[in-house]
């Protein structure tokens, strides 16, 4: 697993060492490593029953590891019971205490910090203005609009001011429109207090959003680890390809490696270029983006085959190419230009640059 | 609703509480004879409330009610919160069957098996018995009550208590306690109703000067009914109906504002 370095050279906030957690027979959570910097922002991303939200129930102490350690700094947090851990957690749910105002909520975990009266209440005031609630504190949850109670949970969760935040599917139960505003505004505040952000999330394109690097898990195991774009262009294998964004995959043998890096890959539509890691003979897929094919003319080289499908979709139009060997091809462009557009039915080429085929293990 | 519904209904209604409402309408009979209807009179309620032992009986019941409904309060709470939260433990099958079973069994053999218990370690009959036994039959209505609410409670919020450096007590008094009071309440006056209501198991385990309410009643009734024992009767289905308006209210709002 090419495991890339967190962005600061300095020692890591945390640090999770071959961490084993197994529901019955289940191995929820396998042997994950994982280091992370100081005011960094993180996504665990993958699909539901990967094991991400256990992950981040592990670093909270909901849950105990089988095997394996997790370092705060220079503390070993591993036995510790959730109450003794300096690190929070923003929960799906929002969890907030119905029977509570909003400023009890918020001042819930201030208790037992060595603040008086008067320094809590002012925490209290400071949190509300980070999450624009002012005048709310004397409401109850359940009065509250959706985006209000995330921004309350949020504040609640920063209230005991952790270096480390772990926020589970924080934007989940926003609809669409309030997530992207709210993306931004979470960014806004984590780069503002430094604070490191470990985010649990389903949805690729908010872990892009957000993240400085992401983590992709797997049934379990932590698969790929590193910046949004080296992950999408530059996947480790077709499951994360196929997580981060729309993919062909083409399956193909592998030939010798080329100068230059480029290695040729003989598949039932004919040979690719593309670039990668492996034996000459093995069997493998090439990975290419649809936004990375080029679609052209007869006469422009390439594979040819015939378009089946094409779709304006406002910004851009998505293509379907019927191949000869009864696969199909997935291709999107910026909307044409003066150029002559191909229309349905008609033969085309489908080219794909060298830099955009991704060799991959079958 | 259609007209064999309205009938059905109407039937059922009545066969429940015809009996009821012709006790409580000759409580205000004015006639010495039970079955003669002497004009509307609230004599029979001045005679109740002159009667000494009558009243000590409901001094004793209230009491009793009191004491075994608290008592079963705290443990069925404890049951509850045992079997929803930890887990699938060893025995845990068993231990839902044992607590949910002196629901169903006849209560002869609970008022039986309870005498012998107290004759059995020497405990002098009295009210003391009458709380225990109480309590006894009425810690699994508590806990099925209590666990029902346990049920639909958020774990997460007990789990973002702790998160925010609630130890165990502080979780449990300032989270989870307040949150199923409703249902501990609503246990604990279903407790209540349900020792104010007991014949059977009374019968057995009191004993000298702690006769509680029904037993006086039922001791009355089979020297021929009067009037006055209906006046009696006609405030205990008020105060049980009270209670359990006020049960059913607690239950039903926890439910809609969680």
């Amino acid at each position: 697993m090419p495991d890339s370095a967190p962005p600061t050279a300095s020692a890591p906030l945390l640090r999770l060492e071959r961490v084993i957690k197994h529901f019955g027979a289940h191995r929820a959570v396998d042997a994950v490593s994982l280091d992370l910097a100081g005011g960094e922002f993180f996504c665990l991303l993958g699909p539901s029953g990967c094991g991400k939200s256990t992950l981040l129930r592990l670093v909270a102490g909901f849950e105990a590891p089988d095997s394996g350690t997790i370092r705060l700094g220079e503390a070993d947090l591993t036995a510790l019971p959730p109450h003794r851990r300096p690190v929070n957690m923003m929960f799906q749910s929002y969890a907030l205490f119905p029977h509570m105002s909003v400023a009890a909520n918020l001042a819930y975990g201030l208790k037992g910090l060595g603040l008086n009266r008067a320094q809590s209440a002012e925490r209290v005031t400071d949190l509300l203005r980070l999450v624009r609630l002012e005048g709310f504190e004397g409401r109850r949850p359940g009065t509250l609009s959706g985006g209000q109670r995330q921004r309350v949970a949020l504040a609640r969760a920063l209230a005991r001011q952790p270096r480390l935040l772990l926020l589970d599917e924080p934007l989940g139960a926003l609809d669409r429109a309030l997530r992207e505003e709210t993306q931004a505004e979470l960014r806004a505040i984590q780069r503002r207090l430094g604070t490191s952000f470990v985010v649990v999330t389903h949805d690729a394109e908010e872990a892009m959003a957000l993240a400085d690097r992401i983590g992709v898990m797997e049934g379990g195991r932590l698969v790929q680890v590193g910046p949004p774009r080296e992950l999408y262009e530059r996947p480790a294998s077709r499951f994360v390809a196929g997580l981060l964004g729309d993919v062909n995959l083409i399956a193909g043998r592998l030939g010798p490696t080329e100068p230059g890096g480029v290695r040729s890959v003989e598949t039932a539509l004919g040979t690719l270029c593309a670039s990668g890691a492996g034996e000459a003979g093995a069997s493998v897929v090439v990975a290419i983006r649809p936004e990375r094919m080029v679609i052209g003319g007869v006469s422009a080289g390439g594979l040819t085959g015939k378009l089946s499908e094409a779709t304006f979709l406002g910004d851009r139009v998505r293509y379907r190419v019927a191949m000869a060997d009864g696969t199909s091809l997935r291709a999107s462009a910026a909307l044409p230009g003066a150029g002559p557009a191909p229309s349905v039915g008609e033969a085309v080429t489908v080219t794909v640059p060298a830099d955009a085929a991704r060799v991959l293990p079958a | 609703m259609s007209l064999f519904a309205r009938t059905a209904l109407a039937l059922a209604l009545t066969f429940l509480y015809a009996p009821i409402l012709v006790l409580v309408a000759y409580s205000f009979n004015a006639s010495k004879l039970v079955t003669v209807w002497g004009g509307f009179s609230t004599r029979w309620y001045g005679v109740l409330f002159a009667d000494g032992p009558l009243i000590a009986s409901a001094l004793v019941s209230l009491k009793v009610a009191a004491l075994s409904a608290a008592i079963a309060g705290v443990l069925g709470t404890c049951a509850a919160l045992a079997l929803d939260r930890h887990g699938r433990f060893r025995g845990r099958g068993a231990y839902t069957g044992l607590l949910y079973a002196p629901m169903v069994m006849p209560e002869v053999i609970t008022g039986l098996s309870l005498l012998l218990l107290f004759v059995g370690i020497g405990l002098d009959r009295g009210i003391a018995t009458l709380v225990i036994a109480h309590a006894t039959f009425a810690t699994g209505f508590v806990a099925v009550v209590v666990g029902a609410r346990l049920k639909g409670l958020d774990r997460s919020l007990e789990e973002a208590a702790a998160d925010l450096g609630a130890g165990p007590a502080r979780v449990f008094f300032g989270i989870t306690l307040p949150l199923i009071a409703p249902s501990v309440v609503a246990g604990f006056l279903l407790a209540f109703t349900l020792s104010l209501d007991d014949l059977v198991i009374a019968s057995f385990v009191s004993g000298p000067g702690a006769t509680t309410l029904p037993m006086r009643i039922y001791s009355q009734v089979r020297l021929g009914v009067n009037p006055e024992i209906n006046a009696a009767s006609t405030l205990m289905i008020a105060a049980v109906g009270l209670v359990v308006l006020a049960a059913s209210w607690l239950t039903g709002r926890k439910a809609s504002a969680a």
